[in-house]
């Protein structure tokens, strides 16, 4: 893969002594009026990181209702709004945004470009979220509450909600004006700013996993768009796109939805799946396995996305050979993926691995993606579907997917950059522990799902049978052990941030085999880098 | 795409328009499928869309040969206070003719609020032959301080109900929704 230049090296050194205006402005103007892809991409992570805490606190108050059965903390209109409220912040505010930061800082300096292609589009794309989420956030106070008919939104229930309704669609407008603007920018920056010589075969993977994700989302995003669009004008303007006495059907939303929906979660994922084809290499001292297979199988599991959808709603009833090709195709989605678990675990296979927390983070999700993956073929099967479908199984399977898959994921590239952020090492003890904490909270949280699910504990309810009761406590406990667990990664990253301690190289992780430009720059990253582009043997 | 020392062929600008328009055109995509699936819907003779048929108005007989007991029962979740119990305990009743029971409640909570009842039939498999034509659990019920009164369900146990059932149990929880008690001030 890419190999930069000694002269792009030195280039960037001189830069920073003789470059006077290469310093950050100064002042709130400096944030207000961003163009720069470094202060977009802190500013986008501090903003997911803020709806992590935000969406995590709504889940803590989920997780307290039901330590025991019966109704103690919370009424359960409220507690509706939590679980909805829970989704649509960890799902928009959480994990999309930190994936557009982590872009916004990694990808022009793995492809060798000065800045994002569209500086001034990305200013505006990062600052309609705020917005957005002041929104959201605002219904809590309104008569009727927060939105509770669940984040998918189906009607008729969502169309019942008081006046969070309109709120709640402007703000996901919002999120999707967004998240276009964002992927757009990704794909241009991909497309026309890469290095000379840095041909997209030898992109770090992040790249191209994010290349995938953005065509994604600028296919799907405005559907959802389409689809909260009808919702308003049922709920405002008379049209029945969705009421059956005036010609409409609800199933219709549902398919609707989830024709965004499915793309969506692999959305959430794939840029995982980069940061961790990267950091597996780095901490085994090994050169990836299958490069190209790797790039092929991200293609196709987003090519299978988009024709899987209705396995979220087999239960609505549809015709045998409509269920038997969603299911297929579900089953499809298997061989890709095991293509890319079968090349980290190859990659590993005789490595020289050593266990910093970024590669400890990878690991995790090596494994307990995986086991989210397993419980997906078996939702996957029609007949079983059936019997799963809105239970706590589901539950599981999908917080296995996004908290130790997305969110690990997310966890182990700030872990693997943060130095080449900060220009310091943070403390290797506390993350660490900071890991070990996560790893079992996190198991002792959603593992014993899997078992309320199978014995038919169902979703979105504030109350439960007795016979629910111990593993619920325990689901409890490991949730309240992972919520705190995270004030420790803000610690560590917050330390970091401010300096001292030990000063971080600009390969920071001192292996032979990383080769992405970022390793090219000092540590910290200056202000403005490749500004005359590297060359790439 | 882009070889080195030369300008990519395709400006920043147009490609990013370009990317919009297929946002656009994802947009209206997704008004398409409106179309599309009412398409495959007659196609495949699936879906719940009116498809022109009339509404046709059904004498109920009644069963004078069956009696079947309906039994009244209430609870009260622990979000609300209320004093909420059927006039009478059971009915006798027979399959296919409409009969009225009356449930009384009363605010207990010391300040104005919104009821809401939440009906369960049991046994299962009577819950889809036990018809309830007019409920007060149909609609938020607003409760002054104090306030008590009664409030009617009518029913129909219609004649379809599997043969090995002679008891039938409609239950009432009733819920406090101070949310809705906001809206409605």
């Amino acid at each position: 893969m890419a190999h930069a230049d000694t002269h792009a090296h030195a280039h960037a050194h001189a830069d920073d002594g003789h470059d006077a205006h290469g310093h950050a402005p100064s002042g709130i103007g400096r944030w207000l009026f961003a163009t720069n892809h470094k202060d977009i991409g802190t500013m986008y992570l501090v903003f997911a990181l803020t709806m992590f805490f935000i969406g995590g606190a709504m889940a803590m108050v989920i997780r307290l209702e039901l330590f025991q059965p019966g109704l103690q903390f919370v009424d359960p209109g409220f507690f509706n709004s939590m679980t909805t409220m829970h989704a649509l912040v960890m799902i928009f505010g959480g994990v999309m945004p930190a994936w557009v930061g982590l872009a916004n800082w990694m990808i022009p300096l793995q492809v060798g470009a000065p800045d994002m292609a569209l500086p001034r589009m990305n200013n505006y794309s990062f600052w309609i979220l705020p917005f957005a989420f002041t929104l959201l956030l605002s219904s809590l106070f309104l008569p009727g509450g927060a939105p509770a008919g669940g984040w998918t939104l189906y009607p008729p229930l969502s169309l019942q909600a008081g006046d969070s309704f309109g709120l709640t669609i402007f703000a996901i407008h919002m999120m999707g004006a967004s998240s276009i603007m964002g992927a757009i920018n990704v794909i241009v920056t991909i497309l026309n700013m890469r290095a000379p010589g840095m041909t997209l075969l030898k992109m770090p993977l992040f790249c191209w996993t994010w290349l995938i994700t953005a065509y994604l989302l600028i296919a799907v995003m405005p559907v959802l768009a389409g689809a909260v669009t009808m919702l308003l004008t049922d709920h405002y303007f008379g049209t029945a796109f969705f009421n059956p006495a005036g010609g409409g059907d609800p199933v219709m939303f549902q398919h609707i939805f989830w024709f965004f929906g499915h793309p969506e979660v692999y959305i959430l994922i794939l840029p995982a799946f980069g940061i961790v084809s990267e950091i597996i290499p780095t901490f085994s001292r090994k050169p990836l396995f299958g490069y190209e297979s790797m790039v092929y199988a991200t293609g196709s599991i987003a090519f299978l996305s988009f024709i899987v959808w209705a396995h979220h709603m087999f239960t609505v009833g549809m015709p045998l050979a409509g269920q038997l090709f969603f299911m297929l195709s579900t089953m499809l989605i298997a061989i890709p993926t095991g293509v890319k678990v079968f090349n980290w675990t190859t990659t590993l296979w005789r490595g020289s691995i050593s266990f910093e927390p970024p590669m400890l983070f990878a690991l995790a999700f090596l494994f307990l993606f995986t086991i989210g993956g397993f419980s997906g073929l078996m939702l996957a099967i029609v007949p079983a579907d059936f019997q799963y479908h809105d239970t706590y199984f589901v539950v599981a399977h999908f917080h296995y997917v996004l908290v130790p898959g997305a969110v690990f994921g997310i966890m182990a590239g700030v872990y693997y950059w943060l130095p080449k952020w900060t220009g310091y090492m943070y403390n290797m003890k506390l993350a660490n522990w900071h890991f070990w904490l996560s790893t079992i909270s996190v198991n002792v949280l959603f593992f014993p799902m899997h078992f309320l699910g199978l014995a038919g504990m169902p979703r979105r309810i504030p109350d439960y049978n007795v016979q629910f009761a111990d593993w619920n406590m325990v689901a409890s406990l490991g949730g309240f052990a992972f919520g705190l667990s995270q004030i420790m990664f803000v610690w560590i990253v917050v330390k970091s941030v401010r300096g001292g301690g030990v000063k971080a190289s600009a390969r920071v992780w001192d292996d032979t085999v990383s080769e992405g430009l970022e390793w090219t720059v000092p540590s910290p990253a200056p202000h403005h880098t490749f500004d005359t582009p590297p060359v790439i043997k | 795409m882009n070889t080195p020392g030369e300008p990519p062929k395709v400006t920043n600008r147009s490609l990013a328009g370009r990317l919009f328009l297929f946002a656009a055109g994802s947009f209206a995509f997704g008004f398409a499928l409106v179309p599309l699936y009412d398409v495959l819907c007659s196609v495949w003779e699936v879906g719940n869309r009116w498809t022109g048929e009339k509404a046709v108005a059904v004498v109920e007989h009644p069963q004078a040969d069956r009696l079947v007991t309906v039994e009244f029962m209430t609870s009260v979740p622990n979000n609300g206070r209320w004093e909420f119990r059927p006039l009478v305990a059971a009915l006798q009743v027979h399959p296919g003719q409409l009969y009225s029971a009356q449930f009384h409640a009363q605010n207990l909570s010391g300040h104005d609020t919104v009821g809401q009842a939440v009906p369960s039939v049991a046994p299962s498999v009577a819950a889809q032959h036990f018809r309830k034509t007019e409920c007060f659990c149909f609609t938020p019920q607003p409760f002054r301080k104090d306030e008590g009164r009664d409030m009617p369900v009518r029913f129909i146990v219609d004649r379809d109900l599997p043969a090995d059932v002679d008891r039938v149990t409609l239950s009432y929880a009733m819920f406090e929704q101070p949310a809705l008690a906001a809206v409605r001030q």
